[in-house]
């Protein structure tokens, strides 16, 4: 067979003990490799999407709107004005006279229509190219419908998925600071890369609440415009998702002096450390009493019911693909917490230093790869022998053609997975996945079948 | 409950010339020419733009047929914008020859790249010589292109301008046979895979372009295939020149250069343009056409199953008669759907579409004329916002369309029966038949039962017998 690594892409996949840790990482992708990864576009997208009152407006052609259209199971507890798609559909001859008129015309439509706390405005591919002063046209229509319009700098090729958070970072940044903090407690957060998929957000806020912890703003998960604009008087960030929303909470830091720490809320330890985390920088002797009663109570009712799945998964190999490295380091946690095993990692827009963190905390023989692809996945899922796969919806059919089973970890996924009762919800899926029978009868695993069908008589005839 | 539904008001409002787009009720042009050019053999779509636009398709597309659907890109950066994507647009065609070994490379072009003024044509001209003067042992396999730029157009003229394109640059100087080319338009692998079955039966051999039956609904096997195995293969799309005729299918391609258009111009080769065959009097026209093109009668098996339908039609005409139906989609789908739904009894009262041919409403006129005591609206050119200010005062009991209109179907609490692309929320998307006969006797289940589901699910009685 073909090699199915390219060679410019070598060094961008370790295995670890093999050498000593060495990757390359945060590179374009290949032309003709079919990465998994998305576009800054994307980027921007998926981090400010969540914000309900808020327009979000696709300055392009239509597929960047239709291809976005309500794809997250973000949810809101009020407002829903995310989850329509809002496009301006540029036609040719807007793209040779220019769109600016039209996304005048249609920002002014669509805000008297729905009213919006804020409008996002989104650049796509051709937009800057075609010249329209985006910029522009947000402020006159700021000033005339007097919300915040904000651009956001997402053209699809100028760069990967990366820059296009920190084109949302940039555009949000824009609104923190214009609303008042007035009755803020000083035992108060915001909550910074968690997006509200499946209601995970309202986990995590309970959790907050019950430790005597306010939080000011969502970020976006469940957000809203108003909160976003105060968000500058919490205490204190709280930041998931290292990669999505990390460059806000370090302009918050540097304008507002926000202290910031990172987490993550999915799997056992993750969670429980998190909280902790925060309960330690308040320095509060009884939220940090609160915050053990918390994990002691939550674990009291989840590590009965884990036993089970524990059983049943034990030694069964995980593979992982996911779009940020920090998500990477908590499935690890998880699936030892399982007593799986995981044979490959890896994400679409890692770091040196997420890969090395990595590399440290896998086994020998483990794979560490960076922007992969189809052809990469599919022959590193044959060689390790892989029972589970998680990732988005992109890997599915890959998985599912292998005859392995799959976990959406994605942004589709309508279980919430994270804290503790996710790490419940994750193990059902992973078992629900590997122990069903399907996987008995697939040409693959080359087992016969059916014995072949004996006569009960046997006749007279010859 | 039933107040939700949008009753029915005398006074239309004035339409409003909307500048926004609200859940659009198309996709865009490059998109089209992905599915198109996954139904030929042993090719691998190709996207000259930057990286989202593949990633974002893959994945719209993959959740409608469960699938793997590789689309390589050029993944252009910013600077590439600014000087060209010629040598990305190279680099990237050499490296899927490498890994893929395909058979045939499909470059579709993209918003990006067409407005920056890429000339593919001259790039991969020149691609096509470097490789040469290298002396590599792999002969380069055909490059076909088109021109697919999502500001022109939707996702249909996407997936018909590289069906034409496939013809254009790969069908050669014939040798006549007396096979027929079928262009079907966009269904499902189920309908394809119904049409080769009913080829078979007239004893006709077939060129069915795009094939999708295999390639976007394949089986499980024992090794991974990086481009899954079916789809037309490429020495019969040679061949289409030689065909005694072309059966081209879509009621709005009327006076279009079409792939079928192309074959009749070029090599002579008879056009004849039907509507999706969708329903009984559209899937009569192609049955008529098959006798006539195989000098044989329908054989017995489909003519046992036009039976059926006439059967399952009189069996339930009293649950449809009346009822008021919203018709989304792409136009030729809809078109279809409206035909049948006249056929029995229902009565459409919107027909709409994000695609503006500009001949939808005379299509439709054309094969509803005689049964609809109430010509529909008909809108070409709208978005789901549209159709449901339009809807408002049309108090309907059914929407007939794909996945996206299920917001629609909540809000109004009335029946979505599900059809076409995409289906995102049900299971078995691909596997959908709405072509012929059976197509017409599944759908005709479908949207009886979905009456009777709501009519039980809405009574307090709880009847068991419906």
């Amino acid at each position: 067979m073909e090699p199915v690594i390219f060679e410019e892409r070598a060094d961008q996949i370790h295995r670890k003990g093999s050498a000593p840790f060495q990757i390359a990482c945060n590179k374009e992708s290949l032309a003709g490799a079919v990465s998994q990864r998305a576009c800054v576009f994307c980027g921007s997208r998926v981090v400010l999407y969540p914000i309900a009152d808020a327009l979000h407006l696709v300055h392009g052609p239509i597929g960047c709107a239709a291809y976005t259209w309500d794809i997250r199971g973000a949810l809101s507890s009020g407002p829903e004005l995310h989850r329509l798609s809002f496009s301006t559909d540029l036609q040719e001859k807007d793209v040779i006279f220019g769109g600016e008129e039209k996304l005048y015309r249609a920002l002014v439509e669509l805000i008297d229509r729905h009213h919006p706390e804020a409008a996002f405005v989104y650049s796509t591919c051709i937009v800057g190219i075609i010249g329209d002063d985006l910029a522009g046209v947000c402020k006159k229509v700021s000033e005339e419908k007097g919300i915040p319009v904000i651009p956001v700098q997402s053209e699809g090729f100028k760069g990967n998925k990366r820059a296009g958070y920190n084109a949302a970072c940039q555009a949000m940044f824009q609104l923190v600071g214009t609303g008042s903090t007035e009755g803020i407690s000083p035992y108060s957060v915001n909550i910074l890369g968690d997006f509200n998929l499946a209601g995970e957000i309202w986990i995590i806020q309970d959790y907050f609440r019950r430790i005597g912890i306010e939080v000011v703003a969502n970020i976006t998960g469940d957000g809203r415009v108003a909160d976003i604009r105060r968000a500058h008087g919490a205490a204190l960030n709280v930041v998931q998702c290292s990669g999505a929303t990390m460059d806000l909470a370090k302009m918050m830091q540097e304008r507002y002096g926000t202290p910031f720490v990172r987490v993550s809320y999915f799997g056992v330890e993750d969670m429980a450390e998190s909280l902790y985390e925060v309960a330690r920088f308040f320095k509060a002797p009884e939220i940090m009493s609160r915050t053990q009663n918390l994990v002691r109570e939550e674990l009291a009712v989840l590590y009965p019911q884990l036993q089970q799945y524990r059983r049943a998964l034990r030694g069964k190999k995980a593979a992982i693909y996911v779009g940020g490295a920090f998500k990477a380091f908590s499935l690890i946690k998880a699936f030892r917490l399982l007593e799986m095993q995981v044979v490959l990692v890896g994400s679409q827009t890692g770091t040196t230093e997420d890969y090395r963190e990595l590399a440290e905390i896998c086994d020998d023989g483990t794979i560490i790869v960076d922007d992969t692809n189809p052809l990469e996945l599919s022959s590193f899922l044959q060689e390790q022998e892989v029972d589970i796969f998680v990732g988005g919806v992109k890997e599915r059919p890959i998985a599912y053609k292998l005859g392995v089973g799959f976990c959406d970890h994605n942004h589709e996924r309508k279980e919430p997975l994270e804290g503790f009762v996710g790490m419940l919800n994750f193990a059902k899926e992973v078992y629900t996945s590997v122990m069903s029978p399907v996987w008995r009868f697939l040409p693959r695993h080359q087992q016969a079948l059916v014995q072949g069908a004996a006569p009960v008589a046997e006749g007279s005839k010859s | 409950m039933s107040s939700l539904r949008p009753a029915r008001k005398n006074a239309k409002p004035a339409p409003v010339p909307y500048v926004s787009t609200t859940n659009a009720c198309k996709l865009c042009t490059p998109l089209g020419a992905c599915l198109a050019f996954r139904g030929v053999e042993g090719a691998i779509p190709f996207l000259h733009g930057s990286q989202g636009c593949a990633t974002y398709m893959r994945r719209y597309i993959i959740s409608h047929f469960r699938e793997p659907m590789d689309i390589a890109s050029s993944s252009l950066g910013e600077k590439h914008a600014i000087y060209g994507g010629g040598p990305n647009l190279k680099q990237g065609l050499l490296n899927v020859l490498c890994k893929y070994n395909p058979q045939l490379i499909t470059v579709a072009t993209t918003c990006l790249t067409e407005t920056i003024g890429d000339d593919v044509p001259r790039f991969v001209k020149e691609f096509q010589q470097e490789y040469a003067a290298r002396g590599d042992a792999t002969p380069l396999p055909p490059i076909v292109m088109v021109s697919s730029p999502s500001y022109q157009g939707t996702h249909m003229e996407g997936f018909h301008r590289a069906v034409r394109a496939l013809v254009d640059q790969l069908a050669q100087a014939p040798a006549s046979t007396a096979a027929v080319n079928l262009l079907p338009g966009l269904v499902s692998p189920a309908d394809i895979r119904y049409l080769k079955e009913i080829l078979g039966d007239f004893g006709l051999a077939g060129i069915i372009l795009p094939d999708i039956s295999e390639t976007l609904d394949g089986p499980q096997e024992a090794t991974y295939s990086k481009i899954p195995a079916g789809g037309t293969p490429l020495a019969q799309i040679a061949a289409m020149g030689g065909s005694q005729a072309t059966i081209e299918c879509g009621a709005t391609l009327k006076g279009q250069d079409t792939a079928g258009q192309l074959l009749a111009d070029r090599f002579g080769v008879k056009l004849f343009r039907i509507g999706l065959a969708i329903g009984l009097r559209e899937t009569d026209l192609l049955f008529s056409l098959l006798e006539m093109l195989s000098g044989r009668e329908t054989p017995r098996s489909h003519a046992l199953e036009r039976g059926r339908l006439l059967d399952a039609m009189v069996d339930g005409h009293k649950y449809v008669f009346g009822k008021r139906a919203v018709v989304y989609g792409e136009e030729d789908l809809v078109v279809g759907l409206t035909a049948f739904l006249a056929e029995i009894g229902v009565r459409p009262v919107l027909c709409a579409s994000g695609g503006n041919t500009g001949r939808l409403k005379a299509a439709i006129a054309a094969v509803t004329a005689d049964l609809l005591p109430e010509f529909p609206e008909v809108r070409g050119g709208v978005d789901f916002h549209d159709i449901a200010e339009e809807a408002q005062n049309l108090a309907p009991d059914l929407l007939i369309g794909h996945s996206k209109g299920y917001h629609l179907a909540k809000r109004w609490q009335i029946p979505l029966i599900r059809v076409g692309f995409p289906i995102h929320d049900r299971f078995g998307g691909q596997r959908l038949l709405h072509l012929g006969y059976r197509g017409a006797q599944q759908l005709l289940d479908r949207i009886i039962n979905a009456i009777l589901a709501k009519k039980q699910a809405d009574s307090p009685i709880g009847y068991g017998y419906l």
